[in-house]
């Protein structure tokens, strides 16, 4: 690496890898001596595993340049909070490298040294300086903390009487007045109401605005997709891919679909959910086209009176469409031991541009009773239409767009 | 050595809330408030001077006044160095919510809590000042030695709760070892009693770190004499090698509080 993208790279993380041990540490006297003959014994080896040891993370690399909004993505358990723990300096990997340049500030756990018996004004003095901030820093920015948390009335309360709700917006609000180089953001977003929301969102893009660096660990894909224009996609502790937002998005999306975990008992099963076109297997569609969704099933035993349902939603899970075999005409299914159903299902893609997802269910006809439910079995993405927005395509026509002189009435009059 | 020094200087802001929310957090909820501040420390002396009464009452040898100014002017600081120790210790484990969440210097905990406990001792200390002004005490050149003896005395307390807090972060048995150990120091500490009692032996206490200190503040104070040159050095060299041992040790482990809590 050369000394120029060095100082263009606010963050650098090299070959990182980090393990940890299951079950319990050794806490008591009783276990530390056997433990310390052994670390004597044979110099303890980071590339090798004890047993009962795992890696949380393996060889990741990446680098996050100056002013630029980096997002993290990954399925729960992918390594994203270890990451984050390592960049803060909370823990130290166990082989590799980070270099990161100036003040880093961390949304990760607002709130965080709170106490209960203290007023909401201690609280902001007490958060503020374990953030990083100087008392005077603090005065100054006081109001403006009091100001966007919206408790200008308690905040002479001791927060044990707060709300939950109450207690991370302060919590949030300091930490947002914290001036850093490099901003750390995990999962805060989903704190408060959809107003304090916005609010965070707002906060979060003028700090992009303003040059700081933004690294962004979250679910909500949209808001990862909003805010960040590069991201990494994490899988079991390893880089699957770092790119532009949206391509990292369906690839996590399309790897998704490959893994199911399926409860060994259920006596029939929903085994594959593809979506097509005529020439084959796809995920990308563009709008107004044709999409086919093909359902298996497998039966284990025998099972009457069922129907295959499939249900669009999209990326807020959002219902989009639903429609069943039973509906559109089709006799109730019965599969006997070892016999499998596949229903093809075509639909006419009215969607517009967006990721959509197919919750695949199989009902008992008369009852509705779920045998066996797969959500977000398959992941399709559409391609809007030039000239179109929205989640759907109505098809639109110009039918008319005429010019002509404004005689018949004033200006601004409008009845 | 010096690295972690700066880091605290850098946080010298978070250092001085951590002080005071320990100290506003202890009396909050209470009838009595900041009274208990008073109150305790001098409960401590009197128990100090009823315990000088008895020795004295059941060995049948005359009671001095100094003996009695002698206790008082040492159980304030002994009681000061219990209660940083026994909060010392703590300090790591009862924030490890912090400590998990959120990076910062942690050598500040042990050190807030050491602090936190200077208010008691400093009211503790305008009480017995008090006192020996009633008793008329007097004053000497001397007593310039008590910014040196204190001193000395809180960086032991610093470099005790340093190395203790990280330890029974490791393993919580630390924090019964030091209950114990604190219970029983008080036999081999001087503080009801002068070393000078054992004749002879009286070396064997003042290895005790602690010791040559508490002597050397009743020395200086009551006796108006210079404490002990070579002992109190002794102290001084101690408590140097523990503050070394203490902090390079604690950045040692650091790294390892997070996963260890």
């Amino acid at each position: 690496m050369t000394s120029a993208t060095m100082a263009v790279n606010v963050l650098d993380v090299e070959g990182v890898f980090k393990k940890f041990r299951r079950g319990e540490l050794h806490n008591a006297l009783r276990d530390l001596i056997p433990a310390v003959t052994q670390r004597l014994m044979n110099r303890e080896q980071p590339e090798r595993l004890e047993p009962r040891e795992f890696w949380a993370l393996q060889d990741v690399s990446f680098s996050v340049r100056r002013g630029e909004a980096f997002g993290i993505i990954g399925a729960n358990g992918a390594g994203k909070s270890t990451i984050l723990k390592l960049l803060t300096g909370i823990m130290r990997p166990t082989k590799g490298s980070i270099r990161a340049g100036g003040r880093i500030s961390a949304l990760i756990e607002v709130s965080a040294g709170f106490h209960q018996d203290l007023t909401g004004r201690e609280n902001i003095y007490l958060n503020g300086t374990i953030l990083g901030m100087t008392r005077e820093e603090i005065r100054r920015r006081f109001d403006a903390i009091v100001d966007f948390s919206g408790l200008e009335e308690f905040i002479d309360t001791p927060v044990k009487r707060y709300s939950s709700g109450m207690f991370a917006r302060l919590g949030f609000s300091v930490a947002a007045h914290v001036d850093p180089d490099l901003l750390l953001v995990d999962e805060v977003l989903s704190v408060g109401d959809y107003l304090f929301q916005r609010k965070c969102i707002e906060r979060m893009n003028s700090v992009i605005a303003s040059g700081a660096t933004v690294v962004f660990v979250s679910h909500n894909l949209r808001a990862v997709s909003n805010l960040c224009p590069r991201s990494l996609l994490l899988e079991k502790g390893r880089v699957q891919m770092v790119g532009p937002t949206d391509d990292v998005i369906r690839t996590y999306f399309r790897r998704g679909q490959q893994q199911r975990v399926v409860d060994a008992d259920s006596g029939v099963l929903l085994t594959h959910v593809i979506t097509h076109d005529d020439s084959g297997p796809r995920v990308e569609f563009d709008s107004g086209g044709k999409l086919r969704i093909t359902v298996e099933a497998r039966a284990r035993t025998p099972h009457h009176e069922v129907s295959v349902v499939i249900q669009i939603v999209d990326d807020h899970q959002y219902p989009v469409f639903e429609t069943c075999t039973q509906r559109l005409g089709a006799d109730a299914i019965t599969l006997d031991r070892d016999q499998k159903v596949e229903c093809t299902f075509e639909l006419d893609l009215n969607l517009g541009e967006g990721t959509f997802h197919i919750n695949a269910l199989l009902h008992r006809y008369v009852t509705n009773r779920a045998y066996d439910r797969w959500l977000a079995a398959a992941t399709f993405f559409v391609t809007g239409a030039p000239g179109e927005r929205g989640i759907a395509t109505l098809h639109p026509r110009l039918a008319a767009c005429t010019v002509a002189a404004a005689l018949d009435g004033a200006v601004g009059a409008r009845s | 050595m010096f690295q972690p020094i700066r880091e605290v200087l850098d946080r010298r802001d978070l250092l001085y809330m951590l002080t005071w929310r320990e100290i506003r957090v202890k009396y909050k909820q209470t009838v009595m408030g900041t009274l208990w501040a008073v109150l305790m420390p001098l409960v401590i002396v009197c128990a100090g001077l009823v315990v000088r009464v008895a020795f004295a009452k059941a060995s049948e040898t005359p009671l001095a006044w100094s003996d009695l100014t002698s206790v008082t002017v040492k159980a304030a600081p002994w009681a000061f160095f219990v209660s940083a120790l026994r909060f010392g210790t703590n300090s790591l484990v009862a924030n490890t919510d912090l400590i998990t969440k959120v990076y910062l210097p942690r050598v500040i905990f042990p050190l807030a809590a050491v602090f936190s406990q200077l208010l008691d001792f400093l009211i503790a200390g305008v009480l017995v000042g008090l006192f020996l002004v009633v008793v008329r005490a007097g004053f000497s050149v001397y007593l310039f030695w008590l910014p040196v003896l204190l001193a000395t005395l809180i960086a032991l307390a610093v470099a005790f709760a340093i190395v203790l807090s990280a330890a029974s972060l490791f393993f919580r048995d630390v924090k019964y070892i030091v209950e114990v150990f604190l219970t029983f120091a008080i036999f081999f500490t001087p503080v009801f009693y002068d070393t000078s009692l054992f004749g002879r032996w009286a070396p064997l206490l003042l290895i005790n770190p602690i010791s040559p200190l508490l002597e050397g503040l009743s020395t200086v104070v009551i006796l108006h004499r210079s404490p002990s040159i070579l002992w109190v050095s002794y102290s001084f060299v101690v408590t140097a090698l523990l503050i070394t041992v203490a902090v390079t040790t604690f950045r040692k482990v650091e790294p390892f509080f997070a996963e260890s809590v």
